[in-house]
């Protein structure tokens, strides 16, 4: 494309093109920036701001922010990294999130996250909400224990499957996971093999009879850290020849 | 010189972490080289015998008596570490968070399956520690020093941390050792 342009990411020079957002231009060059609400393939929305940087300065969701000729973009600073911390505590903390007899665990988001930024507990007290559990489909269970409301479940249904199974009702703290049905999700139209059962990112939303088949050290962040396919990636691009 | 003293406790736990202190196998020998271990479950000592270096606590707070053997660990030992999820975050006994006290007392005592109590009698003795609102974890009732995570915390985090702290190192745990499961 004529009109690419570069933007330097934690005083790294990379390729950027006109629209690209900014998580997604470090992405294509082997820098992670942590997100949650985000995932490839649906629209951004910047709902959990674990991606917030500094970009010329501003603080900024990197994955609805469109990067822009010379942009200097901050990721892994001290304050930043801090700030990221902080928002997945405190989604620890609002939700009930008991990670040993979780089925996600080892494969969750949230708690890889955790895991990446150094988070050994949450320095904030615990709300324990009582949420409900539906478990009325046969195939899918919705936890809202778990939920934290991140939309990817309700962006991916309504754009990619087409179907609309997932909303929200309620604000702020009242903010909650409701399903297209008076009350169950049994009555929806969803189905075990829509593509919005696999967007969750914690184990708000699981395929039934399934739990535990992977054993524990073969788990996706048992050995590496959540992104490190991203930095792999890259690498192997950067070693394989010259970026074009 | 005598030797650095150890104390370790169970608070609202399974004592699954302590199963991890005994799974560090052989180096139990080395440890206990170079340190001496006072009021603890493994030893049996249930009082203090003198100032502590470290004290290893598993299980969050979930009545009046584990708040005061808490208390108790923090005025005798100079480095708090919390062991586990229960320790860190309230654990498993935290599920009991989401439920009213006076229900999770009825399902106990009145309307639990396998419950015979035709009375309807909800022990109230002086001899049962009071439980307290809400399990909560050790670090909201006195200052903790170190966080280790894990159901239970790896025998390898555990000597890793425990090494460390008896040779005046930070822990620095590599990524493979920090688990929450």
């Amino acid at each position: 494309m004529s009109d690419r342009f570069t933007i330097t990411v934690d005083g790294r020079e990379i390729p950027a093109a006109p629209g690209q957002t900014i998580l997604a231009a470090a992405q294509a060059s082997g820098i992670y920036i942590p997100r949650l609400c985000h995932m490839d393939g649906i629209e951004p929305v910047g709902a959990c701001r674990v991606c917030t940087v500094r970009a010329n300065g501003r603080v900024v969701a990197a994955c609805t922010q469109p990067a822009t000729a010379s942009m200097v973009v901050q990721s892994q600073t001290d304050e930043l990294v801090s700030w990221r911390r902080q928002l997945v505590e405190m989604l620890f903390v609002e939700g009930n999130h008991f990670c040993m007899f979780c089925e996600k665990s080892g494969s969750c988001e949230l708690q890889g996250l955790a895991y990446r930024l150094g988070i050994a507990a949450p320095r904030y007290e615990s709300i324990w909400p009582r949420r409900e559990v539906d478990a009325s489909h046969p195939d899918i269970i919705l936890d809202r224990n778990r939920c934290i409301l991140c939309g990817r479940c309700e962006r991916t249904s309504r754009d990619l499957d087409g179907k609309h199974v997932f909303g929200f009702v309620g604000r702020g703290i009242h903010k909650r996971l409701a399903v297209n049905a008076r009350a169950r999700l049994a009555d929806t139209g969803a189905d075990v093999t829509d593509l919005a059962i696999g967007a969750c990112p914690v184990g708000a939303i699981l395929r039934k009879n399934r739990a535990y088949r992977t054993p524990v050290g073969d788990r996706p962040f048992d050995r590496e850290p959540i992104g490190a396919p991203v930095e792999t990636r890259a690498e192997l691009t950067i070693n394989g020849g010259p970026a074009s | 010189m005598s030797k650095p003293r150890i104390a370790t406790c169970s608070l609202a736990g399974c004592f699954g972490c302590h199963m991890s202190v005994l799974d560090i196998d052989e180096r139990l020998l080395e440890l206990v080289d170079v340190v001496e271990f006072d009021k603890s479950p493994i030893t049996d000592i249930k009082k203090f015998d003198g100032r502590c270096r470290i004290g290893l606590i598993e299980g969050g707070c979930a009545n009046e008596e584990n708040v005061a053997v808490l208390r108790a660990f923090r005025r005798h030992c100079d480095i708090l570490v919390s062991l586990g999820d229960c320790a860190t975050m309230g654990g498993i006994p935290a599920l009991r968070n989401l439920v009213p006290i006076d229900e999770c007392f009825r399902e106990a005592y009145i309307d639990g399956p396998s419950t015979h109590n035709p009375a309807k009698i909800i022990p109230r003795d002086v001899e049962l520690p009071l439980l307290l609102d809400k399990v909560r974890p050790a670090h909201e009732i006195v200052r903790i020093d170190y966080l280790l995570p894990g159901c239970p915390p790896s025998a390898d985090a555990i000597w890793a941390a425990v090494t460390a702290l008896l040779s005046d190192k930070p822990i620095d745990l590599p990524y493979q050792l920090i688990k929450y499961d």
